[in-house]
């Protein structure tokens, strides 16, 4: 094949012929060496060849996990049967619309009232381009996917403690941060001040960035004069004979470092968050719906697993009706996949060995809150220019993030008015759903005035009271990773885990694939071995 | 050391402390303890969005257990370990309590609910059951 870097063939043109000539495996190294794919753990399409006739996979929990684990093995030629708690597929790949209701544990139901066609995805909300597993199969699925904006320069950034509580622009403050810092910087490098670290060479070039990247002027000043091409202007440039622009005044350096809004601006740039994120069309759910077009006949819905127990041959699952309890069922397999959150499993009596057991007893759940807001009409895109993305504050709302889609529709318009973690996510389940909604818009108020006036429905999701979760996302901290995480993921007997909890992707779809991915690889591997 | 020196340094630590910072979403938002104080405010902001307000749990597919009527409550060192280093599904919250605090907490559910028998854990109670550089949850 020769050298690939003195060859004069094309990448592109290589990657066919090695494609061409070689299984997928070899295809993914390949692509890995020369720079493509190196993100993801994604191995390309699993392929599970020589599956014995008439072998058996029960699967607990159709979510994504369960559904992934479902469609390949039942392509594999295994016999698949998939229960699941709730009467919809999808697990925590959810969205909520006009006309659903919910009930949280402590038994009170909230109704949807959103307008045709608006919703809020109380779960994951976004796609990082780098999540292969999940986009190979919203590709296979036919879901559609359209941009999700993270970065909006025009949202804002909010400290209640600085600016007498005004919320700032975030190209403001992104601005005069890097404004700041390249002056300093510049300034010191021109005085001579770096010759002991910056060598003569890199002087000049560093200078020259320093002033494009912190728009500063020829004496290296970050000034009025040259800040307009980067924050924006007073008055901006028009047509005519009064067209001529006013420039905009930077904050002071003092005022930008107190604020610690700078804190915010790193956050859109790093790995998980930067562009270019995704979303469904019409809805986190629309995978879930696209695996469950597949998948929904192997599924038995309203079956709550009470006993999962384990033989030499196989796996024997006790489960009775969700919604009425009632006689006690069986179902049997060879093998059994659980995707069950641990915050349940370690409910569920079983008899896996002692090791894996302390494992599900390891991972508590992470507290988390979101809150749909629907308002009369679309005044962060009408009044104040913001088209999607995200507004921080240090208020207990966290965030407040607008609509990737639907720029410019007339009538109402629905945002995410809270995403809270900690503290705040805790004290917030502890509300009511009406007091929560009713401190979800007086804190946003403080952002946008124009809530009060214009609020017209809401609902608000704490996951400690999700009736099939208890709980967000299984959190994992060093100690516990380096004691459990090894022996949560290993196949135990005929059983083996998947879920987000066994992946290092946590919290994140990607990772409910990626361990559904591995965990069938694996027991396929020990199926073929022990024939 | 120049002022336009110092200056320089302090900004490249901010930049430095600001990556560390947003490493931690929950650093962006909201408190990093529970500024309660007495035992009912502490229940009614935390232990209520799982336990309820009634202390009697909630089942869906897994259950919060009662604390009502609870007689595993009565010893002081097993709701102070649960506090502390939760169990299973609940997160212990022993990086965001202090002992003063777990005590109020503790002490409020041994004599609520049905419950009439403790009341008297301590502070140093609390402390003397802290495992020394253990590693707390963070909550995200």
């Amino acid at each position: 094949m020769g050298d690939i870097r003195s060859s004069s063939i094309s990448r592109r043109e290589l990657l066919a012929m090695i494609g061409r000539t070689t299984s997928a495996a070899v295809m993914y190294q390949a692509m890995s060496s020369l720079g493509y794919a190196a993100e993801s753990d994604f191995q390309g399409p699993v392929s599970l060849e020589g599956a014995p006739k008439g072998t058996s996979v029960l699967v607990l929990g159709a979510g994504l996990a369960g559904m992934t684990a479902a469609l390949e093995l039942r392509k594999a030629g295994y016999k698949v049967q998939v229960l699941e708690y709730r009467d919809r597929a999808g697990g925590r790949s959810w969205s909520l619309r006009g006309g659903d209701t919910y009930t949280e544990l402590g038994g009170l139901t909230q109704h949807c009232d959103f307008e045709k066609g608006l919703y809020i995805n109380p779960g994951p909300w976004r796609i990082p381009y780098h999540h292969r597993g999940l986009l190979h199969y919203c590709k296979l699925l036919g879901v559609r996917l359209e941009a999700f904006v993270e970065l909006n320069a025009n949202a804002y950034l909010h400290n209640s403690k600085a600016f007498g509580g005004k919320p700032q622009r975030f190209r403001h403050v992104m601005s005069d941060f890097n404004g700041y810092v390249s002056e300093l910087l510049a300034k010191a490098t021109d005085q001579n001040k770096l010759d002991q670290v910056v060598a003569k060479d890199e002087r000049d070039i560093l200078l020259e960035a320093l002033r494009r990247w912190g728009a500063l002027d020829d004496k290296y000043a970050y000034t009025s004069a040259t800040a307009s091409s980067m924050r924006g202007y007073d008055k901006d440039r028009g047509g005519g004979p009064d067209g001529a622009p006013t420039p905009s005044t930077p904050i002071s350096r003092a005022d930008i470092l107190n604020s610690r809004l700078w804190q915010h601006l790193s956050f859109p740039l790093t790995y998980e968050f930067s562009q270019t994120l995704f979303q469904p069309v019409g809805g986190m759910d629309m995978i879930a719906q696209g695996f469950a077009r597949e998948v929904a006949s192997l599924i038995q819905f309203n079956a709550k697993v009470t006993d999962i127990s384990q033989s030499d041959s196989g796996v024997t699952v006790t489960y009775v009706d969700a919604r009425h309890g009632g006689q006690a069922r069986q179902a049997k397999a060879d093998w059994c996949v659980c995707t069950v959150p641990l915050s349940i499993l370690s409910q569920i009596r079983n008899n896996f060995s002692s090791t894996l057991q302390a494992a599900i007893n390891a991972v508590p759940y992470a507290p988390a809150i979101k809150a749909g807001l629907q308002f009369k009409r679309r005044f962060w895109e009408e009044d104040e220019a913001i088209y999607g993305g995200i507004s921080y504050t240090d208020l207990p709302i966290g965030q407040v993030s607008y609509p990737s889609t639907d720029y410019q529709k007339p009538g109402k318009g629905v945002i995410l008015g809270a995403y809270m973690f900690g503290v705040s996510a805790v004290e917030f389940t502890s509300l009511s759903p009406s007091e929560r909604l009713q401190r979800v818009l007086e804190y946003g108020t403080q952002l946008h005035p124009q809530m009060s006036r214009e609020f017209d429905n809401g609902i608000s999701v704490a996951w400690h009271r999700v009736p099939w979760t208890l709980g967000c996302y299984g959190m994992w901290k060093d100690d516990t990773r380096q004691q459990y995480y090894k022996d949560l993921c290993a196949i135990d007997g005929h059983t083996v885990l998947a879920g987000e909890h066994c992946s290092y992707v946590n919290a994140w779809q990607e990772g409910a694939i990626l361990s559904s991915l591995s965990a069938i690889e694996r027991l396929h591997q020990r199926v073929v071995a022990g024939r | 050391m120049s002022r336009i020196h110092q200056t320089f340094a302090a900004v490249l630590l901010t930049l430095l402390a600001s990556g560390v910072a947003l490493a931690d979403p929950a650093d962006l938002a909201g408190a990093n303890s529970f500024p309660e104080r007495d035992g009912q405010h502490l229940y009614t902001s935390i232990c209520q969005g799982c336990h309820m307000s009634n202390a009697k749990g909630a089942t869906g597919a897994g259950t919060y257990p009662s604390l009502a009527n609870n007689p595993r409550l009565a010893s002081a060192t097993y709701p102070i370990s649960m506090v502390l280093y939760g169990q299973k599904d609940m997160p212990g919250l022993g990086g965001f309590l202090d002992d003063a605090q777990v005590a109020a907490v503790v002490n409020y559910v041994q004599t609520h609910f049905g419950n009439n028998d403790g009341g008297k854990v301590t502070a140093d109670d609390v402390k003397a059951l802290r495992q020394p550089n253990y590693q707390y949850f963070t909550l995200d």
